[in-house]
């Protein structure tokens, strides 16, 4: 890590007078072994690396700064040193703006997370491809109604990141992740239904393929049967995994940056009640627990805990240094990049709804009767951050007298993002910590329309 | 095993701003129209190398080895809030290295094409074979002649000068801002790749392609009493910078204006089962994920489709042919070759409604003893090639797209889809609308506000029952298994006699 954080100081050192420079730089692993069949269907084994080169400009007196961004698939010096030059380049072409600016040390110590597990190294390859195989058997012999599986997934990585400025900063961060995938295909005379159990952790001896293997095959077997609905206005309990998925694209419109440019329909609502009272979103990737913990931020501030709605009211946004210095106010430390070929912008990393008391018994029992959703469809062409307009395929079991009843598919739920805060009837003490930037529990919520037949 | 079509991370109309990711190396002359030399002379690996990478990725024996190598730069410039806030600029040079033993594939890539990079990632991918106990094969291959392609003319992106491009964005902003008063936000990106790819393999095969993209788009936020609504639309071809001689960007700019302007005034679109119209290239998304996807090789040798068995079978309406075509020039998903050196064809899917053939790469073919159709895709370098669509579209009917909504008395009409996902095991799938307006007594009246409908596949194709002679073309964004590739979706104006909308009303 420290010959990482060597070149991307190197890179800086080479700023001219008037110009900012901010450089990222990542080396990583990967593995990944798919067993199909009882064999090893593939195997994957890479290295990659790679640099991004942000400049900040003066432009015309008082006029505010230009940013120029490059980047590269490659550590190898003179394709850095090509990237540094376009990113220069790119710069003089950008609108002055007296908002733009690379992140400034602001003081925040950082919170250290042990986010590395030298497991994901000293495990030998073949148990890892072992680890595929018994996933895949043991799906398949799980349940006689799983007639198939049609991918058995270990993956590892292991990454490395440093990043620093002329401004000062100066942070690196390691990682790594473990993860096993299975997909079943349960059957019963034509029918066909899917179910998809996975594990997460940071190395594989801390994985759980048991709970994946029985994940996949319930979610499958107890769909068999299922039949469209009949349309109607319902209460839909929604399993953690995919609130996990909803608290994401909420989290789309709690960005500073959306927010600043008029595309959110929190804009302009800080302080007001925006959600039922016994919502309480916080964003805090300080909690170690969360799989997208971490320490720095995507521009090398520390990672902070923000509180973003406390008992239905909106309190604040997140924002990166750009953005807020936009809505005039300062970095929450919630600047995210998507690897060196992105630029940082303002996005949630580790939400959690904060969780009830309520067993998912109980919150069945509580609603009595309505919709059990446990996986949805279409979240990127039916979910709208802008507008709020909500409206996924879904697949789940209906909910009678209390308890789960028949399978049900081929199906939408539909509301308002605005209105789906405001209708929350119960959030769930089930709280799991799920890869991705937002953890989960089961959550219901009322008056949805449901539409099938 | 669910395939997805969105904007993003699932998959979408076109590639929205920032994907694929961006950059060039700056060459601020004048615009010029240029032929591209032939590829031989450009070779990404010397063919002695690539000779003993083969015979080193097959040192421990396997039934074939391929190098592919892949040199890709990109550039992307954002306009967002009326100011220029981002060039970016990219480059990714590297290969992967396959190895085939058996039914086991070993992969291996490297940023770094040097003989020993190479050699080291064809050692780490012939580990498998040993792994799987494959018998040595003794490699003394030669490899093939190298075809030329010809491209016609293309304005390379790298040659087209930054201030051109912004401008570009300029004007576009400045058309959607007219559309009118309540356009509040304007977000318009524009990208370019040069992707130069070289597939050799141990059976000889050697093929090179340069391919050149080029995109547009426009996101418009209106702001009204109801509140906001978004419209998008985007151009993307496999093509240089020649298209915006024939493509304007104020058209695409006010077409993304008038369907946010559109929408403020619209009511909750309807719940339950209706007849659709799909207004030609309005997305042709429906096939793509009705039966596209479900027509994958890689689904149906696993019996992970319902399309799994159907060969010969009547699975959709007579008025059904569906081709996937990846020589369609100038197309988002078009190619000279497919990422394992197979040249595109066009394959019918689907005639008159009864199934003909499945999509396949080489891996898939080779199990059922026929060769590939030319869908061997992958994202880059860093990922293994699978079975993909290239351009996916339905054959235009006869009848007169007015006079089909004119026959319609009640429903609602689409005139523009945005992505959509499926089950291909169950074949249920969703797809959404971003405009949309009611259908009564056989005239489009109220705009819709966005919505998913939800069907099953073979159930939805054998409900259309009037195809128009309107054919058009869009591009999108295909996402499968963590892989995003360049597609194409056509169709002519149809009707469905009944999908489920999700929507509240």
């Amino acid at each position: 890590m420290t010959d990482l954080m060597d070149l991307a100081s190197s890179v800086v050192e080479q700023a001219q007078s008037g110009e900012g420079m901010e450089v990222y730089v990542t080396r990583g692993t990967e593995n990944e072994v798919r067993a199909y069949d009882g064999a090893v269907e593939s195997l994957t084994s890479a290295d990659s690396s790679g640099v991004g080169i942000r400049i900040v400009l003066d432009g015309p007196e008082g006029e505010g700064r230009r940013l120029g961004f490059a980047w590269a698939g490659s550590l190898d010096p003179t394709v850095v040193q090509a990237a540094l030059s376009d990113a220069r380049d790119n710069a003089r072409y950008a609108t002055p703006d007296p908002d733009v600016a690379l992140a400034e040390p602001d003081g925040m110590a950082s919170v250290e997370q042990e986010l590395w597990d030298d497991g994901v190294i000293s495990t030998p390859m073949e148990d890892k491809i072992a680890l595929a195989l018994e996933l895949e058997r043991a799906t398949r012999a799980a349940d006689p109604r799983v007639r198939q599986v049609s991918s058995a997934d270990y993956s590892d990585g292991r990454v490395e990141v440093a990043l620093a400025s002329t401004t000062g900063i100066r942070s690196a961060a390691r990682r790594t992740t473990a993860f096993v995938s299975v997909d079943a295909i349960a059957g019963e005379g034509a029918d066909s239904q899917t179910g998809t159990g996975f594990s997460v952790g940071r190395s594989p001896t801390r994985l759980d393929p048991e709970e994946a293997m029985a994940d996949a095959v319930l979610r499958s077997t107890r769909l068999l049967g299922a039949q469209k609905a009949r349309s109607g206005r319902c209460t839909v309990v929604f399993d953690p995994r995919v609130v996990s998925t909803l608290l994401s694209v909420v989290a789309s419109a709690l960005s500073g940056e959306a927010v600043v440019k008029g595309r959110s329909f929190f804009a302009g609502r800080i302080g007001e009640s925006v959600a039922n009272a016994a919502v309480t979103l916080t964003d805090d990737p300080t909690d170690g627990r969360a799989f997208s913990a971490a320490s720095y931020d995507g521009e090398g501030l520390a990672c902070r805990r923000n509180v973003l709605i406390s008992d239905g009211v909106l309190r604040m946004f997140v924002y990166d240094t750009v953005s807020a210095r936009r809505a005039q106010t300062r970095s929450t430390g919630s600047a995210v990049r998507g690897g060196f070929a992105g630029t940082p912008s303002a996005g949630c990393r580790a939400l959690v709804l904060t969780p009830g008391t309520k067993s998912v018994e109980e919150v069945l029992a509580l609603v009595g009767d309505g919709l059990y959703v446990q996986s949805v469809t279409g979240i990127h062409s039916g979910v709208n951050p802008v507008s709020g307009d909500f409206s996924v395929g879904a697949e789940g079991l209906m909910i009678r007298d209390g308890s789960l009843a028949e399978p049900v598919r081929e199906v939408t739920v539909a509301s308002t993002l605005q209105r789906m805060l405001q209708s929350v009837v119960a959030i769930g003490g089930d709280l799991r910590w799920l890869p991705g930037v937002a953890a989960g529990q089961t959550l219901a919520i009322g008056d949805m329309q449901l539409s099938g037949d | 095993m669910s395939s997805t079509w969105a904007v993003r991370p699932e998959c979408g109309p076109c590639p929205a701003a920032g994907v694929p990711a961006a950059g060039l190396l700056a060459e601020d002359e004048l615009g010029t129209t240029i032929t591209i030399p032939p590829v031989t002379d450009t070779s990404l690996i010397d063919p002695y190398v690539l000779q003993s990478v083969l015979s080193a990725a097959l040192s421990h024996g396997g039934d074939m080895a391929e190098v592919f190598a892949e040199d890709s730069t990109t550039a992307s410039a954002m306009l967002d809030d009326r100011r220029v806030e981002e060039l970016s600029s990219g480059r990714s040079r590297g290969a992967g290295i396959r190895v085939v033993a058996g039914e086991t594939t070993g992969f291996a890539h490297t940023s770094d094409l040097s003989e020993s990079g190479l050699m080291a990632a064809a050692a780490a991918a012939a580990s498998v074979a040993r792994e799987g106990g494959a018998k040595v094969r003794t490699v003394a291959m030669s490899l093939g002649p190298l075809a030329a392609h010809d491209r016609g003319s293309r304005t390379l992106p790298s040659s087209v000068p930054k201030s051109t491009k912004l401008d570009l964005l300029v004007r576009a902003d400045e058309a959607a801002r007219a559309a009118g008063g309540s356009i509040s936000q304007v977000q318009v990106g524009c990208g370019d790749s040069r992707r130069r790819i070289l597939i050799a393999n141990s059976d000889g095969l050697l093929a090179e392609d340069d391919q050149v993209r080029t995109r547009f788009n426009v996101m418009c936020v209106a702001n009204g009493d109801t509140g906001m609504q978004t419209g998008y639309e985007s151009l993307a071809r496999t093509e240089g910078y020649e298209i915006f001689e024939r493509y304007k960007v104020e058209d695409i700019a006010r077409t993304a204006a008038g369907r946010a302007l559109a929408k403020l005034s619209a009511r909750p679109a309807p719940s339950g089962e209706v007849p659709i119209v799909l207004a030609g290239g309005s997305g042709g998304i429906l096939f793509h994920e009705a039966c596209g996807h479900g027509l994958e090789a890689d689904h149906i040798v696993k019996d992970a489709s319902v399309y799994t068995g159907q060969m010969g079978k009547l699975v959709a309406s007579p008025l059904v042919t569906l081709v996937d075509d990846g020589t369609v020039l100038g197309e988002w998903g078009n190619f000279a070759v497919d990422d394992e050196g197979c040249a595109p064809a066009r394959n019918v899917l689907i005639q008159d409604g009864v199934l003909t053939d499945y999509m396949w790469d080489w891996l898939r073919a080779r199990k059922e003893g026929r060769a590939s159709s030319g869908n061997g895709r992958r994202q880059s370098y860093q990922h293994l090639p699978m079975v993909r669509m290239t351009n996916t579209y339905l054959l235009a009917g006869s009848e007169n797209a007015d006079e089909i909504v004119a026959q319609t008395p009640s429903g609602v009409y689409v005139s523009k889809l945005g992505g959509g996902q499926v089950n291909t095991t169950t074949g249920d799938f969703v797809f959404g609308t971003t405009e949309a307006y009611l259908i009564e007594d056989g005239h489009i009246t109220e705009p819709l506000r966005d919505a998913n409908l939800i069907g099953n596949g073979p159930e939805v194709l054998r409900r259309i029952d009037a195809v128009a002679d309107d054919f058009d073309m869009t591009p999108g964004t295909c996402g499968k298994d963590g892989q995003s590739v360049p597609v194409g979706c056509g169709q002519a104006t149809l009707r469905i006699t009944g999908v489920t909308l999700g929507g509240t009303a």
